[in-house]
Formats: C-alpha cells, sequence, structure tokens
C-alpha cells in the first residue's frame, strides 16, 4: 500500500511546514529584542534569487515586444512601442511554424513510444528476478550517461541507410536512446511501490494479465506515469542535437530553425525572441500539470 | 476438499516446506498454527497454486492441479496487510470477481448488497478502499472472498493488524460467514489462542513441517511431539528433565516426587515432562503439588494476568498467575507443579504418555 499512502504522506508533510513556521514566527516574536535585523530580511536571498532566474526569460519577452530597431538602438528595461508584429511573423511564416509542428509531432510520439516500452520493462524490473537484471538496469542507465553527440554520426549513417532521414518518426526513434531508460528507472519505482499482493489477489480472482495490467495496476501508478511522461517530453523537447543531425525541412525542430535564422539583413533579434517565448511555453504548461506528480516522483527517490 | 501429498518447496537452496501431507475436508475449518517464518504462508501460496511446489502433488477435488494457474483454480485468499484495488470503490472492489466470470449485473448487485450487508460495509459501497479505516479495509478484502463463492478460502493472519476489539468482533463472526458456503476454509495464524477459538483443525507448522494435523482441541491435549505442544503454548510450554526410578520421578536437584497415576506405565529412564504456565502456581493448591524453589527474572503484568519468569532447577519457567502481582525481580519465591499435569515427552521429543488428563 506504500505508493498509495504517499499522496496522504506527503500531503501531511507540506502541511507540517507552515505549523513549522508560525511556531518559528512565535519564538521570534520571543527573542525579537535579540535577532530583530537578521530576521527582517530573510526574504532577500529567495527574492534575489528569483529576480536573476526570471531576468533572462523577462529580457527575452521585453525583445519580443520590440522591434529590431528598438533592440539595436540603446537600453530600455521594457519597450516604448510594444508591439506583436515579431509574434504575427511566426504564426504566418510556415517555415516558422512549422518547426513548432515538426518539434511537438515528434516529441509527443517519443513521449508515448517511451512509455509504451517503459511500462512492461520496468514491470518485469519491479516483478521477477531474472539473471542479470540488476546488471541490465543499471546498463539501461548507462545510456544515458553518453553526450548525445556519440550517437549522432552513427545515427545519421544507420537512418539514411533506412530512408528515415527527415522523418519526425527517426528522431522521435533516436531520442528513445535516453528517453527508454529514463521511464524504465522512473516506473520501476512506483510499480516497485505496489505490494505484490495487489498482483496476486488479481489473478486468484481471475482477473487476466492485461486486463490486470490496464485496469487494475496503471491507475495505481498513475502518477508514476504522468513523471515518466514529462520527463520524456522534456528531455525530447529540448535535445538540440540529434534532432537537427536526423532532420533536414520536412521535420526540422524549431530549435534548429531558431539557430538558422541568420539572415541577408542580419539577425532578426525580434522574432528570434518571440520564437524562444513560444520555445518556452510547452515546456511550462506540461510542468503545471505535472507539478505534484514530479513532487510526489521526488519522495520516492527516483526522479 | 483439498488434498496435499508430500508437497515440498525449495527456494534457492533451502527448504521452506518439507513433505507436508494433509487433507482439508470441504466445509471445515482449518487453522495453520505456528510462528513466523514457520512456513505458513509459503504453505499457503502453494493452497492456492501462486506458487509451484518443488515436489508433491497438490488435488482439489480429487483432480490433480499441481502447477495449475492461480487463475483458472477456484481459490480466494485474503492477506495479512490490508489488500484492495485502490483505484476502485468498495463497491467494485468486491463485484470485481463477479465481473470476471461474467455474471449478470442484477446477479452482482443482489451477492454484493449481500455480502457488504453481512461484513458491514453497506454505508461505504461508493467510497474507494483507501478513505476507509483499517477494519473496513479487511472486510472489504473478506467480502470480496466471500463473494466469489471459492471451494478453497485462504486466510492469511487476516486479522493479526486490526485493533484488538475489531479482531475480536470478526474473528467470531468469520468462520460463520464462511460455513455455510461449504469451502474448504484454512485461516494461519501465529496465536495459539486464536486457534483454540476458532476451533475447527489445526496443523501446527514449525520449521517447515506439520508436526501434528488434527481437531483442535485434540492438537492442545495431546500433542504427539514436544515441538507440536510449545508451538500450541503461549507462553511456551515450560520443560523440566526428569528421570523415572520405580515410583518416583527424580528432578535434576535431586528432589524425589511421587509418579502420578497416568506415568505409571513408563518404563524407568530419563524424560521431559511438559507443563503450561497455568500449571505453575505460586501456592500450594492440592496435596499432589510439590513446591520448588526459583528466582524471580521478570514480571510481567497484563491486567488480568501476570507472567511471572522463573528461575527454577536450571530451567527458565514461566508461570502465569490472575490477578496483578507485585513480585520483584531476584525475589526467590516458591513455585508449586503437580505432575498430573505433565505431559511427559521421551529425550527425542515424542509424547510417551498416552492418556492424558483431560484439564492438561
Amino acid at each position: 500500500m506504500s505508493v498509495v499512502t504517499e499522496p496522504q504522506q506527503s500531503a501531511r508533510s507540506t502541511g507540517a511546514l507552515p505549523q513549522g513556521r508560525v511556531t518559528g514566527q512565535s519564538r521570534l516574536h520571543l527573542e525579537k529584542a535579540k535577532r530583530p535585523i537578521s530576521e527582517r530580511f530573510t526574504f532577500l536571498v529567495p527574492t534575489l534569487y528569483i529576480i536573476f532566474l526570471m531576468l533572462p526569460i523577462y529580457w527575452l519577452f521585453n525583445m519580443s515586444l520590440k522591434t529590431n530597431q528598438e533592440i539595436l538602438s540603446g537600453f530600455s528595461l521594457w519597450p516604448t512601442n510594444p508591439t506583436l508584429a515579431n509574434y504575427m511573423v511566426i504564426f504566418t511564416d510556415p517555415s516558422w511554424y512549422s518547426g513548432y509542428i515538426n518539434s511537438i509531432t515528434y516529441v509527443v510520439l517519443n513521449t508515448v513510444i517511451s512509455v509504451a516500452v517503459a511500462l512492461p520493462a520496468a514491470y518485469a524490473f519491479s516483478r521477477y528476478r531474472f539473471l542479470g537484471d540488476k546488471h541490465l538496469f543499471f546498463w539501461l542507465l548507462t545510456n544515458r550517461m553518453a553526450p548525445p553527440a556519440v550517437f549522432a554520426l552513427p545515427f545519421f549513417q544507420l537512418y539514411s541507410s533506412f530512408g528515415l532521414i527527415d522523418t519526425h518518426i527517426a528522431v522521435a526513434l533516436a531520442h528513445c536512446l535516453f528517453n527508454v531508460p529514463l521511464a524504465v528507472w522512473i516506473l520501476e519505482g512506483f510499480m516497485s511501490g505496489v505490494p505484490k499482493e495487489i498482483d496476486e489477489t488479481a489473478y486468484i480472482d481471475g482477473y487476466s494479465f492485461p486486463k490486470f495490467f490496464v485496469k487494475i495496476f496503471m491507475p495505481l501508478i498513475a502518477s508514476g506515469i504522468g513523471v515518466a511522461a514529462f520527463f520524456c517530453f522534456m528531455f525530447s523537447w529540448v535535445e538540440l542535437l540529434i534532432a537537427r543531425t536526423l532532420t533536414t525541412t520536412d521535420a526540422k525542430p524549431i530549435a534548429a530553425t531558431m539557430t538558422r535564422t541568420v539572415s541577408a539583413s542580419g539577425l532578426d533579434w525580434g522574432v528570434l525572441a518571440a520564437a524562444g517565448v513560444l520555445t518556452i511555453i510547452p515546456g511550462a504548461l506540461v510542468i503545471w500539470f505535472v507539478r505534484n506528480y514530479i513532487a510526489k516522483g521526488f519522495a520516492l527517490g527516483r526522479v | 476438499m483439498l488434498q496435499l501429498k508430500g508437497v515440498g518447496k525449495v527456494v534457492g537452496g533451502v527448504d521452506h516446506i518439507m513433505d507436508v501431507s494433509m487433507t482439508l475436508e470441504a466445509g471445515s475449518l482449518n487453522v495453520l498454527l505456528g510462528p513466523t517464518l514457520s512456513g505458513k504462508t509459503t504453505l499457503m501460496r502453494l493452497m492456492a497454486g501462486l506458487d509451484k511446489p518443488t515436489s508433491g502433488r497438490i488435488l482439489a477435488n480429487g483432480k490433480d492441479v499441481t502447477g495449475h494457474s492461480v487463475r483458472k483454480r477456484d481459490v480466494a485468499m485474503v492477506y495479512q496487510q490490508f489488500i484492495n484495488y485502490p483505484a476502485l470503490t468498495v463497491y467494485e472492489n468486491i463485484a470485481s470477481p463477479l465481473r470476471i466470470a461474467r455474471l449478470g449485473q442484477d446477479e452482482i448487485d443482489r451477492k454484493v448488497k449481500k455480502a457488504a450487508d453481512l461484513l458491514k460495509l453497506s454505508p461505504y459501497l461508493d467510497r474507494t478502499p483507501l478513505n476507509l479505516s483499517g477494519g473496513q479495509q479487511q472486510r472489504t478484502a473478506l467480502a470480496r472472498a466471500l463473494v466469489k463463492g471459492a471451494h478453497l478460502v485462504l486466510m492469511d493472519e487476516p486479522l493479526a493488524n486490526l485493533d484488538y476489539k475489531l479482531r475480536e468482533e470478526l474473528r467470531a463472526e468469520l468462520p460463520k460467514i464462511f460455513a455455510e458456503s461449504g469451502a474448504v476454509f484454512v485461516y494461519a495464524t501465529t496465536e495459539p489462542s486464536e486457534a483454540l477459538l476458532l476451533g475447527g483443525k489445526t496443523a501446527t507448522l514449525h520449521e517447515g513441517r506439520v508436526s501434528q494435523f488434527g481437531p483442535t482441541l485434540d492438537v492442545y491435549k495431546r500433542p504427539n511431539t514436544l515441538i507440536t505442544a510449545q508451538t500450541f503454548s503461549d507462553p511456551p510450554m515450560n520443560t523440566l528433565s526428569i528421570v523415572k526410578k520405580g515410583d518416583v520421578l527424580e528432578l535434576p536437584n535431586g528432589t524425589q516426587i511421587p509418579v502420578a497415576d497416568n506415568e505409571k506405565r513408563l518404563v524407568d529412564g530419563p524424560y521431559i515432562a511438559g507443563f503450561r504456565p497455568h500449571h505453575l502456581h505460586l501456592s500450594k493448591r492440592t496435596d499432589h503439588h510439590f513446591g520448588l524453589k526459583g528466582m524471580v527474572q521478570v514480571s510481567e503484568i497484563t491486567g488480568s494476568e501476570s507472567f511471572i519468569h522463573v528461575d527454577c532447577v536450571g530451567e527458565t519457567w514461566v508461570a502465569l498467575a490472575h490477578g496483578i502481582r507485585n513480585i520483584e525481580v531476584d525475589d526467590e519465591i516458591e513455585v508449586f507443579l503437580d505432575p498430573r499435569n505433565f505431559l511427559v515427552f521421551e529425550t527425542n521429543g515424542r509424547l510417551a504418555t498416552l492418556d492424558m488428563p483431560v484439564e492438561a
């Protein structure tokens, strides 16, 4: 039952946090005379941290609302003549918006493939003991340790000989190299938290394996699937090198488009900034939806 | 009816179950009694078909089911941990084996309602198991086992994780609930008192072997080995080395006591006498009692009873006394025992006496 009681526990522990702060404050009340300054400025460090963190993102957003002329002419903290022209360029020019479509296509494909492949693998690792299972499990992880550049050349050669260059599925499959091990690793942690007796009870009740897996087991590890899918999405979304190597025009990802925007008239700063803002959005959205699950994943120690 | 024939299970070169043969009748209540690691759960898993025995055969209603998948076996099982399907409501949890059996909605509804009534779950049918108390969760698991109407119902310490009151309540209800179904009912427990309260038949397990299997009271009164006697006694049975010399029994400290009637038939020689803690008294009750001096090691008070651990003639014994006794550690006290209460075992652990007093 441990995985299922997890949310309650984490809810309790997060619920305990403010209480701790309250007692801290009441103690502060008593010791006010002793340490007033150091306590009064505790907000400073997190505030500075957040400012530094948000500054580049704000600057990107700031630039995306300016014209090229304004960006190059001088320094201003906010746009003097805000314009959405840069965004209009991206939404109307196929060479721009197709980049987003391509990226999302192969990222979604990759996420689906990775999770679908990782689910049975993780189940095997968590439920069965077989020869070399621990070594295999570790070996899966070592795939994450090599930089993608190592695989760029063999992938390019392999995919060209199969005629898969410049297709979405090529990038999706290539990204499985590092996403499948990750998904297996995350899902195995969640699955091991489900007591084996639940499987057995289902078999005793007469469930077939596929029915048990879909109807009983998957709902139990739904948050794990969410976390795994999120990480697959994220890593595939930010990966540039392999995606660029395996594509030319038809499946060119947005990140590659952004690095190839030096036109005859020079660099188009505003459009590039707008593209950057739009590239952040899908990742931010996904993080927003799975933020609670990720906390749980961290609690399980597998993320 | 479930028959085990010479069933054994080896895991990683270690014998977990050795040569178990027993016949469990339909409609009978069978208790597997043994301490932790004695192999109760392993034996149950073999009975259910969750694990395959390394040797021997298992027959259900005369049909060989050794190695059959548990899905094809007609069994129900309840675990010590509260195992339910957390994603389903209590109703769907109970209905799950019926849905798999493809019963009609009306029939499912009727059976689930009936089981829920019996186990007092009716108000909670729409909740999920995690929003229930521990007792209710376990009752959901019990209802699921009940509703299936299986021919073999296995319960692996189902009440161990429940609080005292609920345990009492369910222990009284369980045999009644399942008695109607005519199923082979197997109940594993570590507590001798639970076996006695349940009645039926008891199999005592010790290190993977069934040391004795028979009607519960018979096993309790006439354990055929010292191991069975010790398994079926809580706190464990006290032992005393004795040597029979004609009409007297000689204790290790040289004291000689007259032989009780039922021990007269024994041939002279060394024996081990076993007696239960409630037969070791702190005062002389009858003329047959004889006293021994001992040193108090520990005194435990449970409320209505006190357990006094005494070092006596080189053994550590436990005496059960009624009420709260204030006895200090290291006090020297006199304890009394009656040779008529002795279960006399040969030195190899086999029961030597056959006609035992009824109150043993």
